[in-house]
């Protein structure tokens, strides 16, 4: 069963008087448990089709289904809802709440769902337990090493168990070490929980472990490769 | 939720104390401002109250309606008839009868010839009797620039510019011509025991305080008055209060088809004094207007700043799911505690000044060339029970307002540009 299915997808920006196309008739399938990639070079429009799947940039042509909602027609409130639910987002920023604990940073997506108190804590707990951060709960981002900073990330994208996550050049800011610690993390969460990863990257650490890569140049799809098993 | 945001305030400073900061320094400022003022237009009504019109002012309807020119002619006859009712089923009120009378002052040199004459103006009080308030409503005593106060008959006091005008000594003689009651002519000497400062040039100019028993016998009105002034107690003046007290008397009293029977006026009655009162009364409204307009263009500033600050953690959170309304609200919801923080703390630091300038006040009698009847030589602030909520409307108003402006950028925003604002 599909979970993202795009048909025709076109994106266009303003500049100046004219239209610049980012997307040119995009048209791709992802399968639920998929752990795949965007690869490009930079320009290329990797973050905006990410940006499209994600109902954080609205679509100019085409369709574009995730988890059977059409993100072309979903209202801003229901695409905000589509996200709450069902979507994980890492970025290459972290973007942690600095004023927030560590604890209350994986615990913001709960309180956004209404999740009750117990069952919130197993949640955040287990999420920590996961990323190996049990020991830093009560700390604050500034307190935190980069590497850690994703992994808290990590935990806040998937502590509400969501079906998809997007991740946005994830590695860019960690040395191997921490690269690869937060990809066997992943790797490990995809194959346990059967979540779907989406990443958009050009970090060559990161393609060694994707078992499909859909090259972009120019916002077209040149090349969509599958590989047999995902290097380990 | 609202944990949630509360924790953050707490832990971000720049979120909570630069604003919170901001907004109590408003309110403290509105309240003090209101305070202030309140007391300044509290001491101008009471001067006036006391010199004039009282709270409440009795005089014949006849007297009424030519009261500029003094005309005794038509003054209350049987005034402690009146006096005693009053004090008898007004118990609350302190009541006092008056003179006012004007003239030629004449002073006369060792033989008799004139020296020096001008006009002057008059009031003849109860200087006298042991419960007169007189005294201490004019503030006599502290007022006398030379001389003393009056322990004789027929003593007066002058204003002590017309006394150097006229070249008058303590304890000298001066002749008053006037007219009596019933139109003749009245000339009676008086001895004069001591100058005032009344604070106001027209008084000053040359205005004569008697007792107003010898005022009786000069101008041969025995238990006449110009006029009965009434002050209640506590010498603050309610509106309707004294309404209430003159409309029971006025049914009692006045008589239509009577122009000689008495009227009693209340201070908001007279003299355009109810235009004085309303704008008292708006007063607070002008100037809360003004703070929550000033104040929300600032904090609509701050916000806009802190907003630019947290696009990050905005983008953020619209990714994770937020929805946009949600986000609005708990900004106007940080804005809102923010803003009845800043607000409890103003209001309480504004009202401790305000209590402190209430009960201590502004003593000018440093600045003030010397103490005077008219003017009190200590301003005060006057606490009222608007005063303890009046810094909660540009505190509480201007915060959410000027978040709401804020916000609204950040929600015309599309998501995806916030977004990448953060990626960069
Ligand atoms: N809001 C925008 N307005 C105009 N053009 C835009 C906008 N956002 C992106 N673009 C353009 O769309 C193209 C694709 O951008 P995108 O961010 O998707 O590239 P990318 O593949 O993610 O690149 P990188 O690897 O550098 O992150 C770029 O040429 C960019 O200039
Ligand atoms: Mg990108």
């Amino acid at each position: 069963m599909a979970i993202v299915k795009i048909k025709g997808l076109v994106k266009r920006y303003p500049m100046g008087g004219q239209k610049f196309t980012a997307l040119d008739h995009i048209d791709l399938e992802f399968g639920k448990g998929e752990f795949c990639g965007f690869v490009g070079p930079s320009g290329s429009g990797k973050t905006t089709l990410l940006n499209v799947i994600g109902a954080l940039d609205a679509p100019s042509e085409g369709s574009t289904v995730v988890l059977n909602e059409h993100v072309e027609t979903l209202s801003q409130k229901k695409a905000a809802g589509l996200r709450n639910h069902h979507i994980g987002f890492i970025f290459q920023t972290y973007n942690l709440l600095p004023v927030y604990s560590v604890y209350e940073n994986v615990e913001f997506p709960l309180l956004l769902l209404k999740i009750p108190k117990e069952d919130r804590k197993k949640k955040v707990l287990d999420a920590l337990e996961w990323v190996g951060l049990m020991d830093k709960i009560k700390s604050k981002p500034a307190q935190l090493s980069g590497g850690q900073c994703q992994r808290v990330a990590v935990a806040r994208a998937i502590v509400k168990r969501p079906e998809l996550v997007l991740a946005d050049e994830p590695t860019a800011n960690l040395d191997s070490e921490n690269s690869y610690n937060i990809l066997e993390m992943m790797v490990k969460l995809n194959k346990e929980l059967e979540t779907t990863f989406i990443f958009a990257t050009h970090d060559e650490k990161v393609m060694k472990y994707l078992r499909r890569k859909v090259h972009l140049v120019d916002g077209k799809v040149t090349k969509d490769e599958i590989i047999g098993k995902g290097a380990q | 939720m609202i944990k949630f945001i509360l924790k953050g305030l707490i832990r971000d400073r720049s979120r909570s104390l630069f604003p919170i900061l901001m907004v109590s320094a408003g309110a403290f400022l509105t309240v003090f401002f209101y305070s202030f003022m309140q007391g300044v237009m509290d001491d101008l009504i009471s001067s006036t109250a006391k010199f004039d019109t009282g709270h409440v002012k009795i005089m014949t309807q006849a007297y009424r309606e030519l009261a500029d020119q003094t005309p005794n002619d038509l003054s209350i006859i049987g005034s402690s008839v009146l006096l005693d009712w009053l004090r008898k089923n007004e118990k609350e009120m302190i009541w006092t009868p008056r003179i006012r009378f004007g003239g030629l002052l004449d002073v006369p040199d060792e033989n008799g010839e004139t020296k020096a004459q001008g006009l002057a103006f008059g009031l003849g009080i109860d200087l006298f009797n042991s419960d007169s308030p007189e005294k201490k409503l004019f503030n006599i005593e502290k007022s006398i620039v030379r001389g003393h106060y009056p322990d004789q008959k027929n003593e007066i006091l002058i204003s002590d510019e017309l006394a150097k005008k006229m070249n008058i000594d303590i304890g000298g003689t001066v002749t008053l011509i006037g007219s009596t009651m019933y139109g003749a002519m009245a000339i009676h000497n008086f001895k004069v025991s001591g100058t005032v400062y009344f604070g106001m040039v027209a008084l000053d100019r040359g205005t004569i305080i008697a007792d107003i028993g010898d005022m009786q016998f000069a101008l041969d009105m025995p238990e006449g008055a110009s006029e009965i002034v009434g002050y209640s107690k506590d010498m603050l003046y309610d509106d309707k209060r004294m309404i209430n007290v003159a409309d029971g008397f006025n049914k009692r009293f006045t008589k239509t088809n009577d122009e000689f029977s008495p009227i009693m006026l209340t201070l908001g009655q007279q003299n355009g004094m109810d235009e004085y009162l309303m704008y008292a009364g708006s007063m607070g409204t002008i100037i809360v207007s003004i703070f929550v307009l000033v104040m929300s263009i600032v904090l609509w500033n701050s916000g806009l700043m802190n907003g630019l600050r947290r696009y990050g953690e905005i983008g953020v959170r619209l990714a994770i799911g937020e929805p946009k309304g949600n986000l609005y609200r708990w900004m106007i919801l940080e804005s809102s505690m923010i803003g009845i923080a800043g607000s409890v703390l103003g209001t309480l630091l504004g009202l401790g000044i305000s209590f402190y300038f209430q009960y201590v006040g502004v003593d000018l009698s440093s600045i003030m060339p010397r103490s005077s009847m008219m003017l009190s030589n200590v301003m005060r602030a006057q606490v009222t029970p608007v005063s303890y909520i009046i810094g909660f409307f540009p505190g509480v108003f201007a915060s959410v307002i000027g978040t709401m402006f804020a916000g609204i950028g950040i929600y015309k925003r599309q998501t995806a540009q916030l977004f990448k604002e953060l990626e960069t």
